[in-house]
């Protein structure tokens, strides 16, 4: 690949009180890929996500988002890179003292100079976007589960970021909803050219999802390549963690 | 390695220090976060305000009621009106209402912060760069701070009130004299420093309540933990700083008489 890889964590190290959570983690996402971490619990793997974000700064080991490093950066130079990147959490994470509606006007009006019409059209369009535009006005404790991270999905998009980083966007959902979550991401993925970074244990959602699949074992990524090759890959670990699943 | 409770106490008040710090540097900053400052001013206020009355009426009345036989006895019933005045502005008014206003809002704060902590919603500010400190902690401070005063003043008013109808219904005391003689000993300085000491309790009990809420780890737990921890720190607070101020404002205004 020519061009610079657009995330990339170059010996990433993670260490909480005595638990090494990441020992080393050199990982790349080129443009436009959808790239999957896959792994079992306790494997790193949210850890890993928030480290792309800033949420988390490294112990050890750089992280560079759109060739800015972004463990050093602070302040209003850290949330220049947050913003062209949209983060769908694992639990949704919608404000749940405002509606559908006002979870994503919020992030236009801190963010945006539109006009009030101009915000109403941006997030109409994504909420049809996510198939859920009747539920403009219904709070987020009114949604199923599957609805609440649609709803955080469109919430996450509104900004219209380069990159989207999924944590888990699948856990916690019925079989169908699996599948029409994952065939969203699929959707926005083809329509928006956004990059993306999944963490999942979900084999359904990395089937229909990734275009390449990172396995992470004790903090370590184990092999890499495309979700095939990961799969019938010989390590002991691999084959007990696709066996399993 | 778990921390004793003495450090754990010690190490949770460092950090408020350092987040009280913080307040001091950011709260003048962009961005200014009016309209959840209005927002929250209104949960303070208008959700306080049954809640401060009845307190304020229960003072007023059984503080009339308890001074009225002793001062029978030494023949300075003419007093009472004085006394009450003297008691609920200076130090029964706004120590009661801001430690009724610590347990009703400190608990809320450190419960709805500390639910947004376990759910995301702050890492969701977080990553859209929407300054969570500026929108939970700075906001629900200085809406404290500002309606502290304003809630503790009304407190105040219907104390008194109470006071009054105690003494009506059993002296047929006039208003008119009943208010000459509540505030010939009032000084205004009285009225600035004692009402505007809540402002101080607010801040500390903002800043105790979305400290814990905001430092929650953990479950649903932990929540109930903190809403539990910011109550009791917070009325600590308000009655250890209330000796501080007091021995302060008699330094520097003298104290009633003098």
């Amino acid at each position: 690949m020519s061009q610079d890889p657009i995330i990339a964590l170059r010996g990433v190290k993670k260490r909480f009180g005595a638990l090494e959570v990441l020992r080393g983690i050199d990982l790349t996402v080129d443009q436009g890929v959808s790239s999957v971490v896959m792994g079992g619990s306790g494997s790193g793997k949210s850890v890993l996500i928030k480290h792309i974000v800033g949420l988390l700064k490294p112990d050890a080991g750089q992280v560079w988002v759109k060739g800015k490093r972004v463990d050093t950066l602070e302040g209003d130079a850290l949330d220049e890179v947050r913003l062209s990147i949209g983060y769908l959490f694992q639990s949704g994470a919608l404000f749940d003292s405002m509606s559908v509606f006002e979870n994503l006007e919020f992030f236009l009006e801190r963010h945006t100079r539109f006009s009030k019409a101009e915000r109403e059209e941006r997030i109409m369009e994504h909420l049809s976007m996510v198939g859920l535009p009747e539920k403009r006005d219904h709070r987020p404790a009114e949604l199923s589960g599957g609805q609440k991270k649609r709803i955080a999905l469109a919430r996450a998009l509104v900004l219209e970021p380069d990159i989207i980083l999924y944590d888990e966007p699948t856990t916690g959902l019925d079989p169908v909803s699996v599948r029409s979550v994952s065939e969203l991401i699929v959707r926005l993925r083809e329509d928006l050219g956004v990059t993306s970074v999944a963490i999942t244990h979900d084999l359904l959602c990395a089937e229909i999802i990734a275009d390449e699949v990172h396995f992470l074992f004790e903090g370590r990524v184990l092999a890499s390549g495309t979700l095939e090759d990961v799969r019938h890959a010989q390590e002991p670990a691999l084959r007990e963690f696709f066996g399993s699943t | 390695m778990a921390l004793s409770p003495v450090q754990e106490f010690f190490a949770d008040f460092g950090e408020l220090c350092r987040y009280m710090g913080r307040f001091f540097a950011r709260f003048w900053r962009r961005p200014f976060e009016g309209r959840e400052l209005l927002r929250q001013m209104d949960e303070v206020g208008s959700k306080s305000f049954l809640l401060t009355s009845v307190t304020g009426l229960a003072i007023g009345v059984v503080l009339a009621m308890q001074s009225r036989g002793t001062l029978v006895r030494f023949g300075a019933e003419a007093v009472l009106p004085s006394m009450l005045a003297l008691s609920v502005i200076k130090e029964i008014g706004p120590v009661i209402t801001s430690l009724v206003l610590a347990g009703r809002l400190g608990a809320g704060m450190a419960a709805e912060i500390g639910s947004m902590r376990v759910t995301e919603q702050i890492d969701a500010l977080e990553v859209a760069a929407l300054k969570p400190f500026h929108f939970l902690i700075v906001t629900r401070t200085l809406a404290c701070m500002i309606m502290f005063p304003i809630l503790t003043m009304w407190t105040d008013s219907v104390a008194l009130i109470g006071g009054y109808a105690e003494s009506y219904l059993a002296s047929g005391m006039d208003y008119r004299i009943f208010i000459s003689t509540a505030f010939e000993t009032i000084r205004i300085s009285d009225v600035i420093v004692d009402t505007g000491k809540t402002s101080v309790f607010g801040f500390l009990v903002g800043m105790v309540s979305c400290y814990l809420g905001f430092t929650v780890r953990g479950g649903t737990r932990e929540v109930g933990r903190a809403a539990m921890r910011a109550v009791v720190g917070a009325s600590l607070l308000i009655l250890l700083t209330d000796v501080v101020i007091v021995r302060l404002s008699i330094m520097i205004f003298g104290d009633v008489g003098t």
